[in-house]
């Protein structure tokens, strides 16, 4: 454990004279190397972290929608290096309608999948890349499905003489912190009944 | 082959170029995959996969459901190896509340993903043969699949999809005769491998239909996020089980097979001697199973045993808190890599302290692994289409979630 935390400060360490640093925000947090980016050092933190650190993987790519904070969507890369334990958490906000993040398919080409997948599901565009279409949903599909305020729609459980009721409103949300046996609500911006 | 033609030639200067739908309905996708390719006579000059046709909209209803109850979603994501599935959700969600499972709880953990890690090895084995129509192979290789699919039945009274993974442990004790069940698997396990590999190694057809077919070059594998045997199979000894160990897993000693060819039969033989290599920790287990309880003792997270409903009001009212309301990881994210048989699998979990996962992304091997299709088979024949979709063993729940 005690070695896996040295490997991970100087990951950060490592990568500190190749970046902005004033534009990031390093974090360890539960093990992981985390680093906060602004969009516009976005491409270079992570061409550094490829040249540099020789993280050559992008494991992952997501996103998710922060509702009702702004920025509103984070979008978080996740980089990894062939045969080696070496991983770096890259983490960007985006805001506006559309969303605008440019394109990491240039320096990681794992990345086309994944960027057509945050757009289908999250409608952040990514500027430059080569083929930015839907890739889950139908090409015809209006709205992006995993924005909290995309209703979660389903059907009803029908019951004789009952009035049916969709699966997940069945399920009360607890908020942070609320009374024991207050009965739950319904999440703020979350899927709606 | 049930592939239709779509749309119509176009003049090239080399020659004319034909689009062709293969799939989503054909038996070589393993699934509902679409690939449009565009051929040159038998050669195909560029692939497009086409996916989506198995989404379900699984991380949209996570979101929807709480933590115990998302087991039932997740095992339906990767459903050849669903042990491995809720070992990764779980992994995350234990980081986010900060608890360990007991060691007999990590122990049967690890058992049950090795022994599913076979059972999805014999299924691609399976299926693989098929699509090369080696028959035989298919017969054995499902019969001895059906073996790991009554252990799995026997432990969790599922065949497929067990639900048998909880926050903390797991749901239940190894049932009477399971270690021995166990053993009467893994005992006739490597004779049966031989088999294999004798009515394969030396079947012409099998070799010719494989060898060489489907190369993936090692920096294409790296760059476009190939990881499980994809990436073991072109040089790479990656193996989030040795890199980043989770579960418990540095306890037990395995090695991480890897090929340099990377061609189809590469990947095949990577698979063999991991069923090797998973035997190997799940005798292991066996030989070692701890004692003790199989689940954390902690109410806010672990139901209440059974036998204390009858006595403890406190005990009802967690039980009834649990059932109805689930557990609060504290806010924050989580991310952890785990070794599923077809790859890297983790979910990217973010709490807000409520009952619900604000959202739970799958880091899905088969997603990546299938961007490597057009780096495979652009420049080759249309008949080895097949062999690379069987070489990569996708499963496209796991592609479109």
């Amino acid at each position: 454990m005690d070695r896996q935390a040295v490997n991970h400060e100087s990951l950060l360490d490592r990568l500190r004279p190749h970046v902005p640093w004033g534009l990031t925000t390093p974090r360890e947090e539960r093990g992981r190397s985390i680093i906060f980016v602004t969009v516009g050092a976005l491409l270079d933190v992570l061409g550094a972290a490829r040249d540099r650190l020789g993280l050559d993987m992008l494991v992952d790519l997501t996103a998710w929608d922060r509702i009702p904070a702004s920025p509103r969507f984070e979008v978080v890369y996740l980089l990894g290096r062939a045969g080696s334990a070496d991983r770096l958490t890259v983490k960007v906000q985006a805001d506006g309608d559309p969303p605008r993040l440019p394109t990491a398919t240039g320096l990681y080409r794992a990345a086309a999948f994944a960027e057509r997948e945050v757009y289908d599901m999250f409608g952040v565009v990514f500027d430059g890349h080569p083929d930015l279409r839907r890739i889950l949903m139908p090409d015809d599909w209006e709205g992006h499905p995993l924005r909290r305020d995309y209703s979660l729609s389903e059907e009803p459980v029908e019951f004789h003489g009952h009035t049916p009721k969709v699966p997940s409103a069945i399920i009360p949300y607890f908020p942070p912190g609320s009374g024991s046996g207050s009965g739950g609500t319904t999440p703020p911006g979350g899927p709606q009944p | 082959m049930k592939s239709t033609a779509a749309g119509t030639g176009t003049n090239h200067a080399e020659g004319e170029v034909l689009t062709l739908n293969v799939g989503p309905q054909h038996p070589g996708t393993h699934g509902v995959l679409r690939v449009v390719v565009e051929l040159d006579g038998e050669i195909i000059r560029r692939a497009t996969p086409e996916i989506g046709y198995l989404h379900t909209g699984i991380e949209k209803q996570m979101e929807a459901r709480t933590y115990l109850q998302n087991v039932t979603l997740v095992d339906r994501i990767e459903y050849l190896a669903s042990y491995n599935e809720e070992m990764a959700f779980y992994q995350a969600v234990e980081r986010l509340l900060g608890v360990e499972p007991p060691p007999r709880a990590r122990a049967i953990r690890i058992l049950m993903c090795e022994l599913n890690r076979i059972g999805s090895h014999l299924m691609f084995l399976a299926a693989g043969t098929l699509d090369v129509n080696v028959t035989s192979v298919f017969m054995y290789a499902m019969t001895d699949r059906e073996k790991y699919l009554d252990l799995s039945e026997m432990l969790s009274g599922q065949r497929m999809m067990p639900g048998y993974f909880r926050p903390g442990g797991v749901a239940q004790d190894l049932p009477d005769g399971f270690v021995a069940a166990a053993r009467t698997f893994l005992d006739g396990l490597p004779g049966r491998l031989d088999e294999y590999e004798r009515l394969l190694s030396d079947n012409l057809i099998w070799r010719e239909r494989l060898e060489g077919v489907a190369p993936l070059a090692r920096e294409d594998a790296i760059a476009l996020g190939a990881t499980g045997p994809v990436l073991r199979g072109s040089g790479i000894a990656h193996d989030c089980r040795k890199l980043l160990p989770y579960g418990g897993y540095d306890e037990y000693d395995f090695d991480v097979p890897v090929r340099a060819e990377g061609d189809a039969y590469a990947r095949y033989l990577v698979r063999m001697e991991e069923m090797r290599q998973s035997r190997r920790i799940a005798l292991q287990v066996l030989d070692r199973l701890p004692d003790g309880p199989i689940i954390v003792d902690d109410r806010k997270i672990a139901l209440p045993p059974r036998a204390e409903l009858a006595r403890s009001m406190e005990a009802v009212i967690h039980q009834f808190k649990l059932v109805s309301e689930g557990i609060h990881p504290p806010a924050g994210d989580s991310y952890v890599a785990t070794e599923s048989p077809r790859g890297e699998k983790g979910y990217f979990v973010v709490s807000d302290g409520s009952n619900r996962p604000v959202r739970a992304h799958v880091r899905a091997p088969s997603f990546y692994n299938l961007q490597t299709l057009p780096a495979m088979i652009e420049g080759h024949p249309l008949s080895d289409l097949v062999v690379a979709i069987a070489s990569m063993d996708i499963v496209l729940g796991d592609i479109d979630r």
